[in-house]
C-alpha cells in the first residue's frame, strides 16, 4: 500500500511561487491538448496557430486588449472580494448589471452631452453592479447564507434580466424585430484606438482601479481588516473589526468594478444591449481564474488579464480556423484552477509517498 | 377535465420536474454529512446528461446510458475527492474548477449531438391496480422506473443515515473526525465513499433530464440544476427526507413556470422564478437551523489531518 503523506514546509519564495504558477499553465495546456487530440487535432500545431494568431497579429493583440479591459475589471474587483474570503462568483451577473444601467441611461436621459453622458453611465454601472453584490454580501453577513449559491444564482437572475429587457420593454423600435434595444446615442459611445476595438476610456479605468486597489489593499485600514476577516471571521469581530462593514463594502467594490466593466462592453464595443451571451464571453467567470493565478495580487491581475485575454482570443481562433469549440475554454480554465490547487499544496506541503508492506504473520 | 384529473396531473408534473433535484440533493447530502462541500454538482450532472445521451444514441439501449452517466459523474466526483481529501485543497475552488472542467467537457462532447433524436428514451411504467386510483395512482404510479428509484432510494439512504452503524460512521466523520478517528474508523475512506455516491446520483440526475425529462441533448441543457441542487442540500437541513420535499416543491415552482406562461407573462420573468426561490429557500434553511439548533455538519469544508501518533 502506498501512503500519500503531507509535511508543513517553510513558506516558499516569490521565484518558487511563479514557477508553480507558470507549471499550472502548463500542466493546463497539457490536459488541453490531450483532449485536443482525442479530438483529432495536433496539440502543438493547434497552439502554434493560436500563439501565432494571437499574439503575432495586429488584429490578436489588440483584441486581446479589448478583452483584457474587462477580465481587469472583474479579476482585481474578485481579489477584494477573494481576500476576504468571499467567494463572489456573480461577477458575470455584477457585469450585466451594469452593462443594463449604463444602457438605460443612454438610451433613456434625453439630450446630454458626452461629458456629462458617459460619466453618468459609468457611475450607473458602478452603482448597478455594486447593487448586485451588495445584495448577497447581506444576506452572508446578516444571515449567513452561503454567497456561492446567492451569487450564482444572481448570475442566472441578470441573465433572465437581460433577455427579458431586449425581448420585452427595450426591444428596439428601428431593429426589425431583432432581440437587441436600439443603439445608444452617439455622445455615450466611446472613443477607440482607430482600427481597433480598444476602448481607451475604460482600459484607462482599469487600470487605475488595479492601481487604486493595489494601494487600499496594502496601505489602508481597511486592507488591513480585509486581512483580518480573511484570515479569521470569529477574531475579527472580538478585535473589532465590523464584519458586515468589511464584508459589505469589499462586495459593493467587487460588484461596482464588474458594473464598470458591463458599461464598457455597452459604450465601447456593443453600443446596444443585446444577448447577455454576446455582451460577455464568460468574463466573470474567467476573472476568478486570473485573481486566483495572480495570487490575489492586483497588480499580478494585469499580467494574468493579458494571458486569459489572450485564450478567449485563443479560443475564437480555435473555433474559425480549426473549428473547435468555444468550451474548449472552459476546460483550460477548469484544469488551470485545479493544478493552480495543487501547486498550492505543493508550495505548503512536502508530499512523501511511503510504501507500507504487510507485516507477515 | 375534473379537478382530480387536474391535481394527479399537476402532483405527477411536480414529482417528474423534482426528480433530478431530489437525485442530486441526496448525493450531496451524503457528501457534505462526510464533511466535504462538493460545489462540482453543476459539472457533474451536465456530464452525466451528456454521457447518458451520448451512450444511449450510440448503443440504443437507454439503460445503458444511465449506468454510463452515473460511472461518469462518479468518475469526476473522484478527482473532487482526490483534491480535496488526500491534498486537502480549498474545497470551494476545487468545486468550483470541476463545474468549469464539467460545462467545457459537455459541450465538447455533445457537440456533434446536438438535435438528434434518441432511438428510445425512458419510458414509463404504470403499476398495475395502484396507478388506477384516483390522484395518487396519476401522481405516483405512473411514472419511469428513474422516479420509482428516487422515491426509494431517499426513504433507504434516511435509513441508512439515521438508523444504521455506517449511517453513524458517515456522520461522525462530518461533526468530528477526529473522535471518529479515534474509535478507529477510516475516516479518508468513508469521506472518499460518500463523495463517490454523490458523483454517481450527480450523473443519474443527469441522464434522467437527458434521456427521460427533457429528453434532448441541447448547450448547457442542465441550466443551473446542479446549484440549485447545493441549495436544496441545506433547505433539506442534509435530511434525505426533507430532500423530497424540497425537490418536490422546485419541481412545483418548475410547473409553475411553465403554466403561467400562456397567461402571458414574459418567458424570461418566469425564468427567473427556479433561481428567486432558491435565494429564498436557503434563507428559509438559514431560519430553521437557527430555530432547530440543526447546523450544518461542523466539519464540513474543513480537510481532515490526521495527528501522528507514535
Amino acid at each position: 500500500m502506498i501512503e500519500i503523506k503531507l509535511e508543513k514546509r517553510p513558506l516558499p519564495s516569490r521565484i518558487e511561487a511563479f514557477t508553480y504558477s507558470v507549471i499550472s499553465v502548463v500542466f493546463a495546456l497539457a490536459v488541453s491538448g490531450a483532449i485536443l487530440k482525442v479530438y483529432g487535432v495536433d496539440p502543438v500545431s493547434a497552439y502554434g496557430i493560436i500563439v501565432f494568431h494571437v499574439f503575432g497579429s495586429l488584429p490578436g493583440i489588440s483584441e486581446t486588449i479589448v478583452k483584457l479591459i474587462p477580465l481587469t475589471l472583474c479579476g482585481v474587483g474578485l481579489t477584494v472580494a477573494f481576500r476576504a474570503r468571499l467567494w463572489n462568483i456573480g461577477a458575470e451577473g455584477q457585469l450585466l448589471l451594469g452593462a443594463i444601467a449604463a444602457t438605460g441611461v443612454a438610451l433613456f436621459s434625453g439630450d446630454l452631452p458626452s461629458y456629462v453622458l458617459i460619466p453618468l453611465m459609468f457611475l450607473a454601472g458602478f452603482l448597478a453592479g455594486a447593487l448586485w453584490g451588495a445584495i448577497p454580501a447581506l444576506l452572508k453577513a446578516v444571515l449567513n447564507v452561503n454567497e456561492v449559491i446567492v451569487t450564482t444564482m444572481m448570475n442566472y437572475i441578470a441573465i433572465e434580466l437581460v433577455r427579458y429587457l431586449i425581448y420585452g420593454p427595450w426591444r428596439g423600435a428601428k431593429e426589425w424585430g431583432y432581440p437587441i434595444t436600439d443603439e445608444i446615442p452617439d455622445a455615450a459611445k466611446l472613443i477607440c484606438i482607430p482600427g481597433t476595438r480598444i476602448h481607451i476610456a475604460t482600459l484607462a479605468i482599469a487600470v487605475a482601479s488595479v492601481i487604486l486597489i493595489y494601494i487600499l489593499i496594502t496601505r489602508t485600514t481597511f486592507g488591513f481588516e480585509l486581512r483580518v476577516v480573511g484570515g479569521n471571521p470569529e477574531a475579527a469581530k472580538y478585535a473589532g473589526v465590523s464584519y458586515l462593514k468589511i464584508v459589505l463594502l469589499s462586495m459593493i467594490i467587487s460588484g461596482g468594478l464588474a458594473g464598470l466593466a458591463g458599461t464598457g462592453e455597452i459604450a465601447g464595443i456593443h453600443y446596444r444591449l443585446r444577448y447577455p451571451e454576446s455582451i460577455s464571453m464568460g468574463y466573470g467567470f474567467t476573472a476568478i481564474i486570473v485573481a486566483w493565478l495572480a495570487r490575489l495580487n492586483p497588480l499580478l491581475v494585469l499580467v494574468t488579464s493579458i494571458f486569459f485575454g489572450g485564450l478567449l482570443v485563443g479560443g475564437y481562433v480555435m473555433k474559425i480556423m480549426l473549428g473547435l469549440p468555444v468550451a474548449m475554454v472552459n476546460i483550460f480554465n477548469g484544469s488551470t484552477l485545479m493544478s493552480l490547487l495543487l501547486c498550492e499544496l505543493l508550495l505548503q506541503y512536502k508530499i512523501k509517498f511511503i510504501v507500507k508492506r504487510r507485516e507477515m504473520h | 377535465m375534473s379537478w382530480q384529473v387536474y391535481l394527479g396531473d399537476l402532483l405527477y408534473s411536480m414529482i417528474r420536474a423534482g426528480t433530478p433535484l431530489l437525485l442530486g440533493t441526496l448525493g450531496e447530502i451524503y457528501a457534505e454529512r462526510a464533511g466535504v462541500l462538493n460545489l462540482g454538482v453543476e459539472g457533474m450532472v451536465i456530464v452525466g446528461a451528456v454521457t447518458g445521451y451520448v451512450v444511449t444514441l450510440s448503443t440504443g439501449n437507454p439503460w445503458l446510458g444511465v449506468l454510463a452517466a452515473a460511472i461518469s459523474g462518479g468518475a469526476l466526483s473522484l478527482i473532487h475527492a482526490f483534491l480535496s481529501i488526500t491534498l486537502r485543497a480549498n474545497q470551494v475552488v476545487s468545486g468550483l474548477a470541476l463545474t468549469m472542467l464539467g460545462l467545457g467537457l459537455s459541450s465538447i462532447i455533445g457537440r456533434i449531438f446536438i438535435g438528434i433524436p434518441l432511438p428510445s428514451s425512458i419510458t414509463p411504467i404504470e403499476i398495475p391496480i395502484l396507478s388506477k386510483v384516483p390522484i395518487i395512482g396519476q401522481a405516483l404510479f405512473s411514472h419511469d422506473p428513474l422516479v420509482y428509484f428516487s422515491m426509494l432510494l431517499a426513504p433507504i439512504m434516511w435509513f441508512v443515515l439515521y438508523k444504521t452503524r455506517i449511517g453513524i460512521k458517515i456522520r461522525a466523520v462530518g461533526e468530528n473526525p477526529a473522535a471518529a478517528d479515534a474509535a478507529g474508523i477510516n475516516v479518508y475512506m468513508i469521506r472518499y465513499i460518500c463523495v463517490f455516491i454523490g458523483g454517481l446520483l450527480s450523473g443519474l440526475a443527469g441522464a434522467y433530464l437527458s434521456e427521460s425529462y427533457t429528453p434532448a441533448w441541447i448547450e448547457n441543457l442542465t441550466a443551473g440544476t446542479g446549484w440549485i441542487i447545493v441549495g436544496l442540500t441545506i433547505f433539506a437541513l442534509w435530511n434525505p427526507i426533507r430532500a423530497m420535499l424540497g425537490s418536490y416543491l422546485f419541481g412545483g415552482v418548475r410547473v409553475l413556470q411553465f403554466r403561467l406562461q400562456p397567461l402571458g407573462i414574459s418567458p424570461n420573468l418566469l425564468a427567473m422564478l427556479p433561481y428567486i426561490s432558491t435565494i429564498v429557500v436557503l434563507l428559509i434553511g438559514v431560519k430553521e437551523t437557527l430555530r432547530k439548533r440543526i447546523g450544518a455538519p461542523s466539519a464540513l469544508g474543513v480537510p481532515y489531518v490526521r495527528e501522528e501518533r507514535e
